[in-house]
């Protein structure tokens, strides 16, 4: 007979045809919405063709990732992810295949860009997996409705529009609040609810600046947020790996919402009716690869709404892969090149398939990590447009567990759900849990701990009950544990049911009233001790083959026994990861571990990598042979270091959470691998550090420590202001501030002692019209082995990391290197240094200042490193470990090519924010590129960042008398080149006084009628360069307006005056026309 | 929408042993294992066949499914009870979601009992109803480390000691249970619109969304007893149902099925059903060690690269090696390669080990029922 099942277009379709290169485009740097998850999925896809034997090319500005290292893609280019550059690489490598779906939004407009000027089809080039028609179905809205339409799947009513006015009257139509929504974007920017027809009307206008399309929908109060991973193979099989459920109600964006997976409140009904859907809309769309499908869905009824599907992988299918073990980005590569999903193996098992749908046998809970408090007027309202800067994954046996893990990895100072003293209180509490900020977990605990009912807590927040009855039941434990005075003994009983609820040992001690060791060994007496689980796929059916591990609470025995070959007499290494990323904190960490763990693999060591970021390349599980998906604590790390019986830990590579536990593990008797926790310790606490630094008669800006604020003011007026408080232990400028005068002084001081009270605060002369340096090194028990000194192009005063670093420096005397060099080699002498290292340089003409070191790997390692070719992280770690380290071929001089490495800001979406620089860090990524000479590499890493070019018009506010003066001979050429100038009033007069022609344009706030805000908005200027006329110029300004306007206008915008002569420079010398198309090793 | 617990003072300091009557229960299997942990729902020892069940969700239609007779259910998913029960009447067979009328296993173990539930179809809490229903419930176990051991050893009894009440263990797979779980007298069930055709539903342990598989789709279905004869009710074909136990217990339904294939009776056969059509025509079945049981199961149509994610509950297979000529495997287990479909090559007779019906899990294959019926009209 034949088949009952007609194999639809399966044995039909033909065989895909053979690639033989194939291209891919990253995402560039990291931004709001789009971080490092596509580090991930790159990777992964590299990874994926490479064993296939298919050559790979990768285009991706972003040099601190993995993806771009050396040993994956057959060529990288650090260019921009823009259609004319990546036209041109294309040109260049001729490819057969291109993959769009690997680099988030950036890659997918840029490769739709490509497609409909025709270049793809000109150069022969074949988009791999989803094809281009399916995206833009999914990413124009109105498209996207019909063709669900056509399939009876139901989406929000909807209309789309071109126009203000045309939004208004369909608004009008279904009435307020409406949700507008914006085609072609993500991280839902410029979206939101808008209850009135003036918020309309602001909303559609500055989205319409961006897109050509915004969508006015129904607004569904209220409604479940459910999402499903999708892959789908070219013979038309399809399944969902994994659903996941918001905890946050519809309004709140997935990237603000704390997510858990897998669905804990639907019912099989409801689960299995949006997977069908899901199914079915896949097919009917015709993605080929992997595609997320997010849905409103009534709590109340069977009814349901499509919001959106993501045709590409996604921050939630970077979640999806780490919470099930189900390599999504793997699987959809290899779904690309035209593989079924039954011939692929299920990576966990290695003998099931890749068809099949996870069985998860344990929770997951993701937070969101915000960095609001950065940004002064910023709202901490959360909502349906993205501010959050990274993400934590938690594992548990129950939702407590996983919960309350969630919470401390954020890193907030939050200990969990409750013993968290008096650090979070709210003023009005039922506002708080309607219109939610950051805080609202700890709001929904306040308020029931005044007693509000779940009903009340839910009616406010519309958080399902579910959710709220389990926070409550944390908060009952804590109840029960209270009673517990310091001289009672804590029942095991009571011990290991809070235990099982997330609580730490910590969280134990402070409600009991007894210290972390005495709540350590009461479990080590009664043996409540966690177990190490496995993440397997398939909930235990079939045995694992991978070390994708948790701890937990809820577990009798182990799934695995430590080093089980015992053959490896080098031992198991832990490393910590990074954490959540955050500003000052993001993917070149994780590159930094990543490479820790190869050098180390490579060298014969177990590695066992410690991490619960689910953007990371470090938590796939086959970067190492034990992978912790678990916290970075003192209490977490001493059990893994325990339970795998390890020979040691690093702590170096994974930033600051795990410098500072250096001490803590230590004193726990746990053996720290690299420079010594001691060293660790006088180079973090800046008293120590300064004092150190006296001692070896290296100079450093005046300092002094803190004990009251009279001694400050005294030591203010002593060296003069302005000053610099700065707290210890902090990374990226925490609460870090410049003070011109007393009054400043006093508001930061009371700032920075709330945030480390159990250190010391130094305070130090700020120095003006300074260069920064920054040296990244490498040393072998106190001797130096490599280094890599970078000049900043900013004065010192902006922070290193919204720096624009120049690698060789460039415009450095001589005479300054080397004292840099021999301030270097002296310190990692006396510390006694044992791998990588950062110290940063303050010089004015030839006097050289020391203002930090940090004796871990440091922001700008893998920058360093890859301009250099010389993997600073492999060196660093054969010290660390003792083994042979090689020095370099080449020293910096001989380098004949730059790089210079960019700042990525994501103020566009931070509302309201001053995009101003000062020495608290702001910007939540970089980008690093290579020229033949600076201006080159300048130019290209700034377009990498959005800079646009050429440049015709500019509009200037120059700022004080200097920086009018130092702008003035590069303005003056600029407008010779045929540069429109517009300058803002003082400027403009300066300007015309020396005889250059310039157009005068209205301070913003001194007229009714057409301002620099307005040219702006209009898309009148190509470049704005707006200097500050105060270093703490913060208010509601015309200045600010016309930053504003910059960035809300997505308007190139310099603050600088070093970076703005700088560009200005580049743009005259014809820089812009000599930008070349080189991969990297072509340099 | 339910909550169950009121308002109350969110904190109350009280010691936890002051809580309301706590029943250890204690779980021992035939090899001597023991796990410890609390009872709820009927605080009463128990025992049977212990199984794992890694579905995720759908502990509603996993209890009552008849399949279930005799066994322990362990779920792999630690925390069942959130969206607490449906109304009885969901056990309606037009329009509810439960699969029979009252619940079949004799246990159910869990690691993570939510006695708070939220949804808006709920009626009550899990326990509540496994107490009405006289079932038992263990929370506090480590599912997985018995999963583990269930994977090792195979399915073993077991029994619930619940407050060292002590009972003997108890092996349903020595009787037939088809007589526990089928209808004692033929009943019918009419379709919604019209009738496209008739026919009779040989019950072993009926789920009931076979029922509603069928008659959503014109059919009307006669339920009759799982060995009741079906060649004179005068029917276009015979559908069969999925059920508990030994498939060698069957023989005579066996016997009625080859009847209905030798008059050329168009035959659909699901789970137990597989197994019989493979009895009827002369191939053998045999024990898996521990069965597949979850809503993950992938499927592939022999010859084809067609797959399907399916629902399945079953501890028997056929082996296909015994099939008779005109008859080949249909579809194939992804995983473990066993046995997951049967077809005739006139393409009127039929069968899967998998259960297309879903409730629980996914509804991929349904469309199985409307071939069904397409070879029932034609
Ligand atoms: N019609 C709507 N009513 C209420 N909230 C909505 C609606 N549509 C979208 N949202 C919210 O806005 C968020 C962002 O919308 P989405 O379409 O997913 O944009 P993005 O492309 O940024 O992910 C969603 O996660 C959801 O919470
Ligand atoms: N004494 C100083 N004078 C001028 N600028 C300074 C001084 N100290 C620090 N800075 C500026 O502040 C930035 C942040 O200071 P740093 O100590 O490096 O903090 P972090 O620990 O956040 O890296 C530096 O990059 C530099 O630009
Ligand atoms: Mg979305
Ligand atoms: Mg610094």
């Amino acid at each position: 007979m034949t088949t009952l099942v007609e194999p639809q277009g399966a044995l039909a379709a033909k065989a895909p045809a053979r690639v033989k290169k194939v291209v891919v485009l990253g995402s560039s740097a990291l931004k709001i919405g789009e971080a490092g998850e596509f580090d991930y999925s790159g990777s992964q896809a590299i990874k994926a063709l490479a064993e296939e034997g298919i050559e790979t090319v990768l285009i991706n500005p972003n040099i601190a990732t993995i993806q771009t290292s050396e040993g994956l893609a057959d060529s990288v280019y650090f260019l921009p992810i823009e259609p004319g550059f990546v036209e041109r690489v294309l040109e260049k490598e001729r490819p057969d295949g291109l993959l769009l779906s690997f680099g988030g939004q950036t890659a997918l407009n840029c490769g739709v860009a490509l497609h409909d000027s025709g270049v793809l089809e000109r150069l022969g080039i074949r988009v791999l997996g989803t094809p281009v028609d399916t995206i833009k179905t999914t990413e124009d809205r109105d498209l996207f409705v019909r063709s669900l339409d056509e399939i009876g799947v139901h989406t929000p009513r909807s209309r789309a529009a071109s126009r203000v006015d045309e939004a208004i009257e369909f608004a009008h139509e279904i009435g307020y609040p409406v949700m507008l929504r914006i085609a072609f974007a993500l991280g839902g920017l410029g979206s939101g609810p808008c209850f009135d027809e003036d918020e309309l009307k602001d909303r559609a206008g500055r989205a319409l600046a961006h897109t050509g399309q915004v969508l006015v929908e129904e607004y569904l109060a209220g409604w479940k947020e459910v999402e499903y991973e999708v892959v789908r193979d070219r013979f038309d099989n399809c399944l969902t790996v994994c659903n996941m459920e918001n905890f946050d109600p519809l309004g709140i964006h997935t990237g603000e919402s704390i997510v858990v997976a897998p669905s804990q409140t639907l019912d099989n009904h409801e689960y299995h009716m949006l997977r069908e859907i899901a199914v079915r809309t896949v097919r009917h769309l015709g993605v080929v690869g992997e595609c997320n499908i997010q849905y409103a869905l009534d709590p109340s009824s069977r009814a349901y709404r499509v919001i959106e599907v993501n045709a590409r992988l996604s921050r939630s299918s970077a979640l999806a892969s780490k919470a099930t073990g189900y390599p999504l980005a793997f699987v959809a590569s290899k779904l690309a090149l035209g593989y079924g999903l039954d011939e692929l193996p299920n990576a966990v098992t290695r003998k099931t398939s890749a068809f099949f749908e996870p069985a998860l046998d344990y929770c997951v809970v993701k937070m969101p990590r915000w960095d609001l408090k950065k940004f002064r007027r910023v709202s901490q309202r959360i909502g349906s447009s993205m501010k959050s800067v990274g993400e934590v994954m938690a594992i548990g046996r129950s939702f407590e567990e996983a919960f309350q893990k969630a919470i401390r990895m954020l890193d907030i100072g939050a200990r969990g759900l409750v013993a968290n003293g008096t650090d979070f209180e709210f003023g009005d509490l039922e506002e708080e849990l309607t219109q939610p900020t950051d805080q609202r977990v700890f709001a929904v605990v306040e308020a029931m701990r005044q007693g509000w009912s779940v009903d009340r807590v839910h009616e406010l927040s519309r958080i399902d009950r579910w959710f709220l009855e389990r926070i409550r039941h944390v908060l009952d434990l804590e109840g029960a544990l209270k009673v517990y005075g310091s001289n009672d003994e804590i029942p095991p009983e009571a011990l290991l049911e809070a235990k099982r609820a997330g609580y730490s040992d910590k969280q134990v001690a402070v409600l009991t009233d007894r210290s972390f060791e005495d709540v350590w060994e009461a479990r080590e007496q009664h043996g409540i001790k966690p177990s190490v689980r496995q993440i397997d796929t398939l909930a235990a059916e079939f045995p694992a083959k991978t070390n994708y591990l948790y701890l937990t609470y809820h577990g009798d025995d182990d799934d695995i026994a430590p080093d089980p070959s015992g053959e490896h007499d080098k031992g198991t290494v832990l490393i910590l990861g990074s954490g959540t990323y955050r500003i000052g904190c993001s993917v070149e960490f994780d590159w930094c571990c990543v490479n820790a763990a190869r050098t180390l693999r490579k060298l014969g060591y177990k590695t066992a990598l410690v991490n619960y970021n689910p953007e990371t390349v470090s938590t796939d599980y086959d970067e190492s042979d034990f992978l912790l998906f678990d916290e970075i604590s003192h209490e977490s790390v001493r059990e893994i270091y325990e339970r795998l019986d390890a020979s040691g830990v690093i702590v170096s590579m994974g930033g600051q959470i795990p410098n500072n536990l250096a001490l803590k593990l230590h004193d726990s008797g746990l053996r720290i691998l690299g420079t010594s926790a001691d060293s660790i310790d006088s180079a973090e606490n800046r008293h120590k550090f300064s004092s150190l630094l006296d001692d070896l008669k290296i100079d450093q800006p005046d300092w002094a420590e803190l004990n009251t604020i009279e001694e400050a003011k005294r030591f203010a007026r002593d060296v003069g202001y302005p000053v610099l408080i700065r707290p210890s232990y902090v990374l990226s400028g925490a609460a870090m501030a410049v003070a011109t005068n007393d009054g400043e002084l006093e508001t930061y001081l009371d700032r920075a002692a709330l945030v480390t009270p159990d250190y010391p605060t130094v305070i130090s002369k700020f120095l003006v019209n300074a260069k920064e340096l920054e040296c990244d090194a490498v040393a072998k028990d106190g001797e130096l082995i490599v280094y890599a000194i970078s000049e900043h192009v900013e004065n010192a005063g902006v922070h290193s990391g919204d720096a624009t670093l120049v690698f060789p420096a460039q415009r450095t005397y001589l005479e300054t290197m080397r004292r840099i060099r021999k301030i270097t080699r002296e310190v990692a002498k006396r510390l006694k240094i044992n791998g990588p290292f950062n110290i940063q340089f303050i010089a004015k003409e030839n006097d050289v200042k020391v203002i930090e070191c940090n004796l871990r790997a440091s922001r700008s390692f893998p920058f360093v490193s890859k301009v250099i070719k010389h993997n600073f992280i492999d060196a660093a770690t054969r010290a660390i470990v003792g083994e042979p380290v090689s020095k370099p071929e080449k020293g910096a001089f001989d380098l004949n090519y730059v790089g210079v490495k960019a700042p990525q800001f994501s103020f566009t979406r931070l509302e309201g924010a001053d995009p101003l620089l000062g020495v608290e860090m702001a910007s939540t990524g970089e980008v690093g590129c290579i020229g033949d000479d600076f201006n080159e590499a300048f130019l290209k890493a700034l377009v990498s960042v959005g800079f646009k070019l050429p440049v015709k018009s500019v509009l200037v506010s120059a700022g004080p008398i200097e920086s009018k003066a130092e702008l003035l001979a590069p303005l003056r050429t600029l407008r010779r080149k045929g540069v429109t100038l517009y300058g803002t009033d003082k400027t403009a007069s300066f300007l015309q006084d020396n005889d250059i022609d310039v157009q005068r344009v209205e301070w913003p706030l001194e007229t009714d009628g057409a301002s620099a805000t307005t040219l702006i908005q209009e898309g009148g200027v190509d470049l704005v360069i707006n200097i500050p006329s105060s270093e703490q110029e913060r208010e509601i300004t015309n200045g600010y307006r016309i930053r504003r306007a910059a960035v809300d206008y997505a308007v190139p915008l310099i603050t600088n005056r070093q970076a703005a002569t700088r560009f200005i420079d580049a743009l005259v010398r014809g820089a812009e026309s000599g930008l070349q198309v080189k991969a990297w090793d072509e340099y | 929408m339910t909550s169950v617990r009121e308002s109350t003072p969110a904190v109350r300091v009280e010691p936890p042993t002051a809580r309301p009557e706590v029943h250890r229960a204690r779980i021992l299997l035939e090899d001597g294992s023991t796990y410890e942990g609390v009872s709820f729902g009927r605080h009463a020892s128990t025992s049977g066949e212990f199984v794992f069940c890694t579905g995720m969700m759908g502990y509603p239609e996993t209890l009552t499914d008849p399949s279930y007779c005799g066994q322990v259910v362990v779920s792999t998913y630690p925390m069942v009870g959130n969206y607490g029960v449906p109304a009885r009447d969901h056990a309606d067979p037009i329009d509810g979601t439960l699969e029979s009328d009252r619940i079949w296993v004799k246990g159910l173990v869990v690691a993570d009992y939510s006695p708070w539930h939220s949804h808006w179809t709920s009626r009550g809490s899990l326990g509540e109803w496994l107490d009405d229903e006289g079932i038992t419930g263990v929370t506090g176990i480590d599912t997985r480390a018995l999963t583990k051991r269930l994977r090792e050893h195979g399915s073993m009894l077991g029994k619930i000691v619940v407050d060292e009440a002590d009972c003997d263990f108890d092996d349903p797979n020595i009787e037939n249970l088809a007589t526990r779980v089928s209808v004692r007298e033929p009943v019918t069930y009419a379709p919604t619109g019209n009738t496209l055709a008739r026919v009779a539903l040989l019950d072993c342990g009926v789920k009931l969304n076979i029922i509603r598989s069928l008659t959503r789709r014109g059919v009307e279905v006669l339920r009759v007893p799982w060995d009741h004869p079906v060649d004179a009710l005068g029917v276009d074909g015979l559908m069969i149902s999925n059920g508990p136990g030994n498939p060698r217990f069957l023989r005579s339904a066996a016997r009625v099925v080859r009847t209905a294939i030798d008059d050329d009776m168009p035959t659909f056969g699901v789970c137990m059903g597989n197994q019989l059509v493979a009895l009827a025509i002369g191939a053998s079945t045999f024990k898996l060690k521990y069965g597949h049981r979850g809503q993950n199961q992938p499927v592939r149509e022999v010859g084809t690269r067609r797959c399907y994610v399916t629902s399945q509950n079953h501890g028997f297979a056929v082996a296909p090696g015994t099939l008779p000529n005109g008859w080949s495997p249909w579809f194939e287990n992804l995983n473990d390669g066993t046995n997951e479909g049967l077809r005739h090559e006139s393409g009127r007779f039929f069968s899967v080990q998998f259960h297309p019906e879903a409730c629980p899990g996914p509804v991929d294959t349904a469309f199985l029922f409307d071939r069904f019926v397409e070879v029932l009209t034609r």
